[in-house]
């Protein structure tokens, strides 16, 4: 992805981020995830139903690209069951490994593409997905899926 | 001033978070390289010219710690590993054994984590209460409010005397004739002081002081804990071992040395010891009251910069320190010093270890710069140009 049009993405996934709201029913299970050594600190608000991913919904104090990193985690996760939603999680934490991965499932997470060039920077992409992976796990857990 | 003593300075750097740590002259460095390659033996073990040479090095460095901050004698100064070290060993060893249930402890929120987290442990210990003393609108301590807290079972009051993130300066004088007409301990955690100004235990009267090395000069993992001799008498050593002891039998036969040295079991950090010496050396040469001024101008010059741009919001703007907190209006912190690292700018982003300042500053997190006095106007301009384009920022921070 070109390097202007990703940065465009982050900026407006952070200025602009979705779902971001204190605002949050009861049904939703709730995570936190934080990287113990920055600042960065997020709930994370699923909801689900059976074992589709119907909503999710964030909030807390996070950098520019956590923020942005949460926004397109949720827009390319709401709608997919768990195993689609894993599939679009392993190949994000591919691409910020610098392993091989998929990129026409990917869509804007690809802004993301070069963070592992910024090796300070690679925890903030992956914090949402480093508590949504937890998510998932203690609801498939619970709900032996 | 005085760039040239300081190889860090020679690359391309505008060095800003000296609260965090100070850069090192070549001196220290080359006074630490010399034990190393030239006299390389172990302390207190004197039966050859080279470890008696170690000895004379050691003993001269704790003499001219004890000078720097105007303590009477040699055996108040105990060498640990840092503020850190010494807060846990003047809050473990003395009043670990000193408090009891329903005792007070005053402390305020806007303490750094050492300054906090030993006591919290003591007070689940003993069942002493922590209480903190509230602070006026600038967030400063004044004798009033410290009147407010104080009831006869106050024990001990435990203060930064420069705090890490308002950076006010304590009136630590005052607190000690208040507290000692009422038979209260007062602790200084001395970290973000000692280095910026000129320090006189005997004159202030303060019973304990803890400091780093390394935010003043010297090498990291090297500290000093202060105590009245009459104190440290009565401090129990957290770590026993070698070269504290005289002898031991068994469990109820042990004896142990004098102070200092029974409180700095094992091999001590002897190259930071005498390392910490020639700090103390450089900075005796430049005179802390040049310093304390040349700094006080800096942070003027820093401020009336700063509180020209729109954007921005300084969370200390009466404080006296080289310490500068602000925020980017609607930014957050980490980016906006990723933003700065990238014209090599260094400055600290967030609760800066001291995560009670929230319940009084209501802001989490925020950027601090905080001044020596080899910082100058020009790298303070380059900051502020790079601070003024809230656009720029933006569009610069990913």
């Amino acid at each position: 992805m070109d390097k202007e049009i990703s940065r465009e993405i982050i900026l407006e996934n952070f200025q602009n981020p979705l779902n971001k709201t204190n605002v949050i029913d009861e049904k939703y299970q709730k995570i936190n995830t934080r990287n113990p050594n920055c600042i960065d600190n997020i709930d994370l608000y699923i909801l689900f139903d059976n074992d589709i991913i119907k909503d999710i919904k964030f909030n807390g104090e996070a950098c520019a690209i956590s923020t942005a990193s949460t926004s397109i985690m949720l827009k390319n996760l709401i709608g997919k069951t768990i195993k689609e939603a894993k599939n679009y999680i392993n190949n994000f934490y591919h691409m910020c490994n610098k392993e091989e991965y998929d990129e026409n499932i990917l869509n804007e997470g690809l802004a993301f593409q070069d963070i592992y060039k910024q090796s300070n920077r690679i925890h903030c992409a992956l914090l949402p997905y480093k508590g949504i992976i937890e998510a998932l796990e203690e609801y498939e857990k619970k709900n032996k899926i | 001033m005085h760039r040239e003593d300081f190889p860090m300075l020679k690359g391309d750097i505008i060095y800003l978070d000296n609260g965090a740590t100070s850069l090192k002259p070549q001196c220290v460095i080359d006074k630490m390289t010399d034990y190393y390659e030239n006299y390389s033996a172990n302390a207190h073990r004197g039966d050859y010219d080279i470890s008696y040479k170690v000895d004379l090095e050691y003993e001269n460095a704790r003499d001219l710690v004890r000078e720097f901050i105007g303590a009477r004698r040699k055996e108040e100064i105990v060498f640990t590993s840092g503020s850190t070290d010494s807060m846990n060993l003047i809050v473990n060893g003395f009043f670990g054994n000193l408090l009891e249930a329903g005792d007070e402890i005053l402390l305020t929120k806007m303490e750094h984590a050492s300054n906090i987290m030993p006591w919290f442990r003591v007070a689940l210990k003993t069942g002493a209460n922590i209480k903190y003393i509230p602070l006026d609108d600038n967030n400063f301590v004044t004798i009033d409010n410290l009147k407010s807290v104080v009831t006869p079972r106050t024990k001990v009051i435990s203060l930064a005397e420069i705090t890490n993130v308002v950076g006010d300066i304590r009136p630590i004088k005052d607190i000690c004739k208040f507290a000692h007409e009422r038979d209260i301990f007062v602790v200084v955690d001395g970290a973000q002081s000692v280095p910026h100004k000129k320090i006189n235990v005997s004159d202030s009267d303060v019973d304990f002081l803890a400091f780093s090395g390394h935010k003043m000069l010297g090498p990291t993992g090297i500290g000093v804990l202060y105590a009245k001799y009459e104190l440290m008498e009565n401090i129990e050593p957290v770590n026993l071992g070698g070269g504290m002891n005289e002898s031991f039998d068994s469990p109820d036969k042990i004896v142990l040395k004098e102070i200092p040295t029974r409180l700095e079991a094992g091999t001590p950090n002897i190259a930071g010891v005498i390392g910490l010496g020639e700090a103390v050396k450089y900075l005796n040469k430049i005179g802390m009251e040049n310093i304390e001024k040349y700094e006080k101008n800096l942070r003027n010059y820093l401020i009336e910069k700063l509180v020209k741009i729109p954007h921005i919001d300084i969370l200390n703007l009466e404080s006296d320190s080289g310490i500068v907190t602000f925020n980017v209006d609607g930014l957050f912190s980490e980016d906006v010093a990723y933003y700065l690292n990238k014209y090599g700018i260094c400055v600290r982003a967030g609760s800066h270890c001291a995560k009670l300042t929230k319940d009084v500053l209501g802001v989490v997190n925020s950027l601090r710069v905080s001044l020596y006095f080899y910082n100058t106007e020009s790298e303070i301009d380059s900051l502020v140009d790079l601070l003024k384009d809230k656009d720029k920022i933006i569009k610069e921070m990913i």
